[in-house]
This record gives structure tokens, C-alpha cells and sequence, in this order.
């Protein structure tokens, strides 16, 4: 279990250039998602009724691409091995279930039982 | 037992004395002492009330306290007993064997362990001295909305509630992160974690429960404040609130807590059921992926607290089968632990008692516990004392003796002194009959319609018998914790205890009792999850003592006194709440709590680990 | 691929830092406290009895503005790292004043729009609405102040002199934290304020 992994970190670092790709595709989603907004709540925007409908899922995809990202790169825990991760997907996975049922349990939905 | 080839007489390494040295003191086994005792206290303390409690309902119609009072005394029964008693408790022994466990010298940031005992112990003491001015928590261990609200709840009662378990919390989640790091990254070379005691595992999995379950109530108690004291209405119907919300907040925080009631009592018996069975643990990966089933389920279960708000047959259904899912990996474990003594060469010493008598009542309390996963069945055993006895069972039958079996198995290794194994079985036998008789009448009672939280019940229900019994009964558990507490006095003149005293397989055995500072005068490296009992099948089944160190090459950290200094800053900051209806600026004393803190943090980072 | 110089190897069992687990420890911790913030937010909406509501006061331009600044320090303080990892105390201390600055614009951002809502009538108490928004948006404000202030201190020390390449892993765990609350924003932003 240990120094197996011989240097923890430090192989495949990313250089400055890859972390400036990734600013400016954070900063491309980011507009992507004001204007998926601005389609679904402008009725003279193209697109507008697509939009309006399948709003909540595009911003999911979008800001679940940034979160990645940033958790990916900026965090490092692309390069820093998976016990990291996990300590950072488990969470995450208790808290989007905890947040979906509660949604669920106080209606949200407005679920008819 | 191993004969003593050196003296036990060896002067410890520079023993520091005073107070000065233990307000002070980084070193964990120090801290786990602290905890210890103070865990004992508040024990005692939540034994009183519960003492007062029986005394009241010993007959219909008794006025022996006022209602009101009677309301502090459940809500701090309960209060102290599950964040005051059993968590410190757990606690002591997280501190105190979890580093020698896994062949460490200490964890992984001393100073944040000091830390958190502090803000425990200014917790436990701010949320108790509610009695000195009549107004301890009195709306339930668990403060349900809207009873808690200003308009149902004016007096400083709640407010004592929710800060007392605000400030534990912190201490929870600092011990947490702590534990979590030292379990992950102090491990002696050639432990791997499926080499680990079932007591770190368990205790591993009990970290982690806690860092995901403690910032949810967390945010619900700052609601709580909110709706208390700056006008929101997030738990008030009036303003568009749903008290519902806060039962949903509360037992997504609490039925992972139970876990964490629970979960290190499984790790103790783990340990002692092997060494007494004199037989390796049964179904090792069994007993650590049931842990771990365990702790994720937990987190799909808490609406089984919650079948009568009237969350529809659809929600009902899914929480009564994810709770009795989780029954199975529970199974998993009784059945190891059964297959542990099955066929062992069984040692019946005080320890032994205790595990053995944790399974039997923890199985009743289990069981109890299913039948309340079925939501009509529940219906009726919700509020009922049926409830108070399956909890008792689990808690007191299930936590209490498991964690007094690692008393009894770790005395020795922390105090140098066994206890003496005759008030040993006297205490068992005490406590077991004594807890028997107090809360086995309770599932009669219960299904007979007694209701949970009653001041007092009135005559010709059928009811007094049995209360009677269960005062009389709680009266010889009070008995019990009196032998117990003259065991632990008598036993400093009981001769010295050796390194191994049990025949012990992990590693705290193998050094002295109790340890010097730096625990291994060097890290051992292991091979199995049984070192101790491969070296002793090595040298030919006998151990000598270990040989005497003083200390010198090894580096331990250096004391401090900050995290004293930044608990008694939070304290400050977070106690200003008190004030907010006071004519002088409450924010004022936030803010110098705040200095005092940020002061205490500074000094910290800028000085020396050591 | 470059070659960065790291701090010798911590003796752990992972290989990691022990500073490095227990701040990801912390962040599992977080994403729970967050999640609860969020979750209120998520089953009140829609629920207030009175106004004013989202769509009567948000502003999507400013905060899209906040936004980007906040992506942006992230990425500024990476290039610190970089630079505090090389020993270039020039790009550590220039890309991590950027960085602060950055935060401090988010926080002003913040407090003016608090204010500005408070002004059009949305109050904490006035309505559902207020009480989580305040709540969820305020606590968030809160932990970027905090990791500024853990930046900025980290800033004085480079200044000083006193992070050298050996001492990097101080601004990688503050990096780790100031990049979570970044995180905790990019969810933040479409729920509250697009997700409408």
C-alpha cells in the first residue's frame, strides 16, 4: 500500500497551456448557459420552444461538464490517483441522492401518491 | 499470561504533571483519558435524569416534578446520552487506540484532536449549565418544528438546544477529519486496510458517517437559529414554512448518527470476542463490506423516523424496504460474531461477559427495531414506549455494554492496572438484570398504548405495575455504575498489569501498559491482521515484556495551548447568539469571540508542529 | 509535458500529504453542507406566500459577470501554483494577487446585489424566497471570504518570501479549497439564478 506509487503526483502534469484551453471552454459553457437561458425565457429567440423544454437538462449537462473540469484539472484529481476521487465522488453521490429524494418527499414535483 | 522478565517499575519518559500540562497536551492517549472521564461525567449526569424520570412515572398521577421539568429532563436525558456519553466515549477510544492500533505514534494533526476535545467539553458544559437557570432543553432530544419555534418556544431553553449541538458538531467533524487522515495515512508498513483491526475499520467507516451526516444538521440548526432570531420562517407554517422539513433535515442527520452510536460498539466486540474466543475474528471481509453497507444504506433510510406525517404509500414503501434491507448486513455481523465463538476456547472474564451480553440484547433490540419498518405496524408503535424499548436496547443494551466490554478489555493497557474481574462480573450481572427489568416491560407497556414523552399516565390504564418494575429495575442499574465506579478506584492498588494481559492479537498489546509517549520505540511492520499472535505463534507461543525506551531519537510533537485558545474563541463567537433579545450589542461579543479565534488560528498555523 | 518540482515525498501510507487528504476530506464534508443549502432552496421554490420572486429582481447580467471572475481565479491561482511549485516567486505572487483580487470582486459583486435586493423588497424574512436565497448565496459568500483571507495570507508569506517550492503544498490546499467554493458555484449559478 505504500510507495508503490512511486511519485504520488507529478507525472502527467498538465502545462499552462492546457489549463488556458481549459479556462477559455469553462468561460464557452458558461455563455453557452446564459444563452440556453435566454432562448428558453425569450419568446423571439430561436429555438425558444426547444429550449423552453429541455432547459433543465442542458444546464445539468453544462454545469456538470464545468464541475468536472474544474474538479478534473484545476483540482489535479485527474493526475492525483483515485483515492481522491473517490473521497470526492462519494460525497457527491449521497448528496445529489439526498437532494433528489427531499425534492421528491416535499413535492417538488408535485407528485400525486 | 506472560511471565515479566524486566521490571515494571520503569520511571515513564519525563512525566509531565499539572494542569498546565494537560490544558496543554497534544499527545492522543492524554486526550483520550480527557475524553474518557468526561464522557463518564456527563454519563452520570444523563443517569440522573434518567433516575428522576423513573421516579416520576413510578406511580400514576405523581407530581414529583413539574411538567415542565420533566420535559428538561427526557430532552437532556436523551441529549446527553447519545452526543455526551456514547459519541465521547467512542471517542476515548478512537483517541486512544486507533494510533496504536495501526502502529502509530499519534494521528495525523494533534493539535486539531486537543481542539476538538476542548470544544466538546465547553459544549457539554454550556448546554448543562441550562439547569442552572431552569432552562435546560425541554422540546425533545430530536426539537421538532414548530414546537421549537419563538412563538411556541420564547424562553432560552431551545436556544442552549441548538447552539450546545452546533458547538458538538464542530467538535465532530474536526475529530472526523482527523481520524479519517490518520486511519488512511499513518498506517504501519504492510498494513493494508484489509489488514486492519475491525475496531479502526469500523471506526474508519464511523469517520466517515460522521463528515457527511453532521454538516446536514448543521444547516438545520442554523434555520433553527434563523427562524429563532433573525424573523425567517423556513420551520413555520404561518409563513409559508413546513415543520416537515425539519424531521426530513433532522433524520437524514440522525439515522446515519445512529450508526455512528453503533458502529464503534461493533468494533469493539470485534476485538474482544476473538481474544476471549481465543479464535480469529469469523468472516473478516464480511464483517468490513457489512460496515460498509451498512453506513451507505443509512443514508436511505431516515423516513422510517417519519411514517406518520403522511408522506403517501409510495414513500412509506420505500423506506420500509430500505430499512429492513438493512437488516441483513446486521445479520451478517451477528452471525460472525457468532461463528467467532463457536468452537473457541472460551475465556469467561469480564470483558467476555459484556460482548456476549451486547449480542443478545442488541439481537432484541434489532428485532424490535424491524418490526417497526413495517408502516402499519408502526402506526401503532410510533410514540409508544415500544419505541423507547427498542432504542434502550440497541443503545444501552448494544452501545453501552459493548463500549463497557472495551472498558473492561483496555483498562489495563491505558492505566497499567486490571480491574478486578469478581466486581467485574458483579457490575455484568447488576446492569443486566437491572436493564432488563427497566426497559423489557416498556414493549408491554408500549403495545398496551403508553405513550412515549408522558409526564405521568393515569390509574386503571394498567400501566403501574410495570413502571414500577422498570424504577425499581432502573435503580439497580444506578447500583451497577456504583460497583463499577469502585472497581476503577480500587483498582489503582491492584498490582501492575502486564504488556499482554488477555493474549491479545493486535497491537496496542504489544507494548506497555500503559504506553510512554511515543507509543513503539519502532513502527512495526506487519503481516497479517493478527500481529501479535503471529509473533507469539512465532516465538513459541511466549512474549516477553517489551523492553524499556526512553525516548531518546524519537521526535513527538510539541504541546500547545492554541487549541484551547481558538475553542474558547468559537465558544464566545457562537454563545453571542444568547444575546440577541439584550440591550447591550450582542455582535460586539461575536465579534471579540471572532478575534479571539482568528488570534488562536494564526499563532497556530505560524507555529511549530514540532 | 513540464517538469515541476515537487516537495520531497511525505511518508504516508498513500503518498500523499496528510494536509492534501484531510482538506479533500473536509471538501466530502462540504458538498453535504452545501447540498442541504441547495436542497431547501430547491423544495421552497415556488412555495412563498409573498414577493417579490426571482423573476421580478435577478439580474443575470451582473451575476454571469461574477461569474466568469470567479472561473477565472481559478485558473489564476493554478498558474500560481505553477509558479510557487518552480520556485518563480514572480508568477506565484502575480497570478496570486490576481486571484484575490478576482475574489474580491465576487464578494463586492455579492454584497451590491444583496443590497440592490433589499432595496427592491426581498428581504431574509420576507418571503421563503429571501430566507434560502440569502441563506444559500450567504454562506457561499462566507466561504469565499474565508478562503480569501487563507489566500491572502498565503500572498503575504510569498511576499515575504517564505513559499518556496518545498512549501507549495500550503497554497495547494488553500488552491483545493478556493477551487471547491468555485465549484460549489458553478451548481449555484443554474439552479438559482437560471434554473428559474
Amino acid at each position: 500500500m505504500s510507495s508503490q506509487s512511486a511519485h504520488a503526483e507529478g507525472h502527467a502534469h498538465p502545462t499552462a497551456g492546457t489549463y488556458v484551453k481549459i479556462a477559455v471552454v469553462l468561460f464557452a459553457l458558461t455563455a453557452l448557459e446564459v444563452l440556453a437561458y435566454e432562448m428558453a425565457h425569450g419568446p423571439t429567440m430561436p429555438l425558444h420552444t426547444v429550449m423552453e423544454a429541455t432547459l433543465i437538462p442542458v444546464l445539468i449537462v453544462l454545469s456538470a461538464a464545468k464541475f468536472a473540469l474544474v474538479a478534473m484539472f484545476y483540482m489535479h484529481l485527474k493526475g492525483d490517483g483515485k483515492m481522491l476521487t473517490s473521497l470526492f465522488v462519494f460525497p457527491i453521490i449521497i448528496a445529489t441522492v439526498i437532494i433528489v429524494m427531499l425534492m421528491v418527499l416535499m413535492s417538488y414535483w408535485e407528485v400525486v401518491h | 499470561m506472560a511471565s515479566s522478565v524486566l521490571d515494571h517499575s520503569h520511571a515513564p519518559p519525563a512525566a509531565k504533571t499539572g494542569l498546565w500540562s494537560w490544558l496543554t497536551t497534544v499527545d492522543h492517549k492524554r486526550i483520550g483519558i480527557l475524553y474518557g472521564a468526561s464522557a463518564f461525567f456527563f454519563f452520570l449526569l444523563g443517569g440522573l435524569e434518567a433516575l428522576v424520570i423513573r421516579l416520576q412515572l413510578s406511580r400514576p398521577e405523581n407530581t414529583l416534578v413539574s411538567p415542565d421539568f420533566y420535559n428538561q429532563l427526557f430532552t437532556m436525558h436523551g441529549t446527553s446520552m447519545i452526543f455526551l456519553a456514547v459519541m465521547p466515549m467512542s471517542a476515548m477510544f478512537f483517541n486512544y487506540f486507533i494510533p496504536l492500533q495501526i502502529g502509530a505514534r499519534d494521528v495525523a494533526f494533534p493539535r486539531l484532536n486537543a481542539f476538538s476535545y476542548w470544544v466538546f467539553l465547553l459544549g457539554g458544559l454550556f448546554i448543562n449549565a441550562s439547569f442552572l437557570f431552569n432552562a435546560a432543553p425541554n422540546a425533545g432530544w430530536f426539537g421538532y418544528a414548530n414546537l421549537t419555534s419563538p412563538q411556541y418556544s420564547p424562553g432560552p431553553n431551545t436556544d442552549f438546544w441548538f447552539l450546545g449541538l452546533q458547538i458538538l458538531g464542530v467538535a465532530s467533524i474536526a475529530a472526523a477529519v482527523n481520524f479519517f487522515v490518520t486511519i488512511v495515512n499513518m498506517r504501519a508498513p504492510g498494513m493494508t486496510l484489509l489488514r486492519m483491526p475491525m475496531f479502526v475499520w469500523m471506526s474508519f467507516i464511523t469517520q466517515i458517517l460522521l463528515l457527511l451526516a453532521f454538516p446536514v444538521i448543521t444547516v438545520a440548526l442554523v434555520y433553527l437559529m434563523f427562524d429563532r432570531h433573525f424573523g425567517t420562517n423556513f420551520f413555520i407554517p404561518g409563513g409559508g414554512g413546513d415543520p416537515v422539513l425539519w424531521q426530513h433535515l433532522f433524520w437524514i442527520f440522525g439515522h446515519p448518527e445512529v450508526y455512528i452510536l453503533i458502529l464503534p460498539a461493533f468494533g469493539v466486540v470485534s476485538e474482544v470476542l476473538p481474544v476471549f474466543a481465543r479464535k480469529p475474528l469469523f468472516g473478516y471481509t464480511a464483517m468490513v463490506f457489512s460496515g460498509a453497507f451498512i453506513a451507505f444504506l443509512g443514508f436511505g433510510v431516515w423516513s422510517h423516523h417519519m411514517f406518520s406525517t403522511g408522506m403517501g404509500p409510495y414513500s412509506d414503501a420505500f423506506f420500509s424496504l430500505t430499512t429492513m434491507l438493512i437488516a441483513i448486513p446486521t445479520g451478517v455481523k451477528i452471525f460472525n460474531w457468532i461463528g467467532t465463538i463457536w468452537g473457541g476456547s472460551i475465556q469467561m472474564r469480564t470483558p467476555m461477559y459484556f460482548a456476549l451480553g451486547f449480542i443478545a440484547m442488541f439481537i432484541i433490540g434489532g428485532l424490535s427495531g424491524v418490526m417497526h419498518a413495517s408502516p402499519p405496524a408502526d402506526l401503532q408503535q410510533t410514540d409508544t414506549y415500544f419505541i423507547v424499548a427498542h432504542f434502550h436496547y440497541v443503545l444501552f443494551g448494544g452501545s453501552i455494554f459493548a463500549l463497557t466490554a472495551g472498558a473492561y478489555y483496555w483498562w489495563p493497557k491505558m492505566f497499567g492496572r486490571m480491574l478486578n474481574e469478581s466486581l467485574g462480573k458483579v457490575h455484568f450481572w447488576l446492569m443486566f438484570i437491572g436493564f432488563n427489568l427497566t426497559f423489557a416491560p416498556m414493549h408491554i407497556l408500549g403495545l398496551n398504548g403508553m405513550p412515549r414523552r408522558t409526564y405521568t399516565y393515569p390509574e386503571g390504564l394498567g400501566f403501574e405495575m410495570w413502571n414500577m418494575v422498570e424504577t425499581v429495575g432502573s435503580f439497580v442499574i444506578a447500583l451497577s455504575m456504583l460497583v463499577f465506579l469502585y472497581n476503577m478506584i480500587k483498582s489503582r492498588n491492584s498490582a501492575p498489569a502486564p504488556a499482554d494481559p488477555w493474549h491479545g492479537a493486535t497491537l496496542e498489546w504489544a507494548i506497555p501498559s500503559p504506553p510512554p509517549e511515543f507509543n513503539f520505540a519502532e513502527i512495526p511492520t506487519v503481516a497479517s491482521s493478527m500481529p501479535v499472535w503471529d509473533a507469539r505463534r512465532a516465538a513459541g507461543g511466549q512474549l516477553p515484556e517489551p523492553a524499556f525506551h526512553d525516548g531518546s531519537g524519537i521526535h513527538m510533537p510539541n504541546p500547545s495551548i492554541k487549541p484551547l485558545i481558538v475553542a474558547v474563541g468559537m465558544f464566545i463567537m457562537m454563545i453571542s447568539i444568547m444575546f440577541t433579545h439584550a440591550d447591550w450589542p450582542w455582535w460586539a461579543m461575536s465579534l471579540a469571540g471572532l478575534a479571539v479565534m482568528l488570534y488562536g488560528i494564526f499563532s497556530w498555523a505560524f507555529e511549530p508542529a514540532g | 509535458m513540464s517538469t515541476v518540482a515537487h516537495a520531497a515525498h511525505p511518508e504516508t501510507t498513500t503518498g500523499i500529504d496528510s494536509r492534501k487528504v484531510a482538506i479533500w476530506a473536509f471538501i466530502g464534508s462540504e458538498c453535504l453542507f452545501f447540498a442541504t443549502l441547495i436542497s431547501t432552496y430547491l423544495v421552497y421554490k415556488g412555495k412563498s406566500i409573498t414577493g417579490p420572486l426571482p423573476a421580478d429582481i435577478f439580474e443575470i447580467p451582473l451575476v454571469t459577470f461574477g461569474t466568469a471572475v470567479l472561473l477565472f481565479s481559478s485558473f489564476f491561482v493554478v498558474l500560481a501554483l505553477n509558479g510557487a511549485q518552480q520556485g518563480n516567486r514572480k508568477k506565484l505572487i502575480g497570478w496570486l494577487t490576481l486571484t484575490v483580487i478576482c475574489g474580491l470582486f465576487f464578494v463586492g459583486m455579492q454584497v451590491y446585489e444583496f443590497q440592490h435586493f433589499y432595496h427592491k423588497g426581498l428581504g431574509l424574512s420576507t418571503n421563503l424566497f429571501g430566507s434560502s436565497f440569502y441563506l444559500l448565496t450567504g454562506f457561499h459568500g462566507t466561504h469565499v471570504t474565508l478562503g480569501l483571507i487563507w489566500l491572502s495570507t498565503v500572498l503575504v508569506e510569498a511576499i515575504r518570501g517564505r513559499v518556496p517550492p518545498q512549501k507549495a503544498m500550503n497554497l495547494e490546499i488553500a488552491a483545493l479549497y478556493w477551487h471547491f467554493v468555485d465549484v460549489v458555484w458553478i451548481v449555484i449559478f443554474p439552479v438559482v439564478y437560471l434554473m428559474r
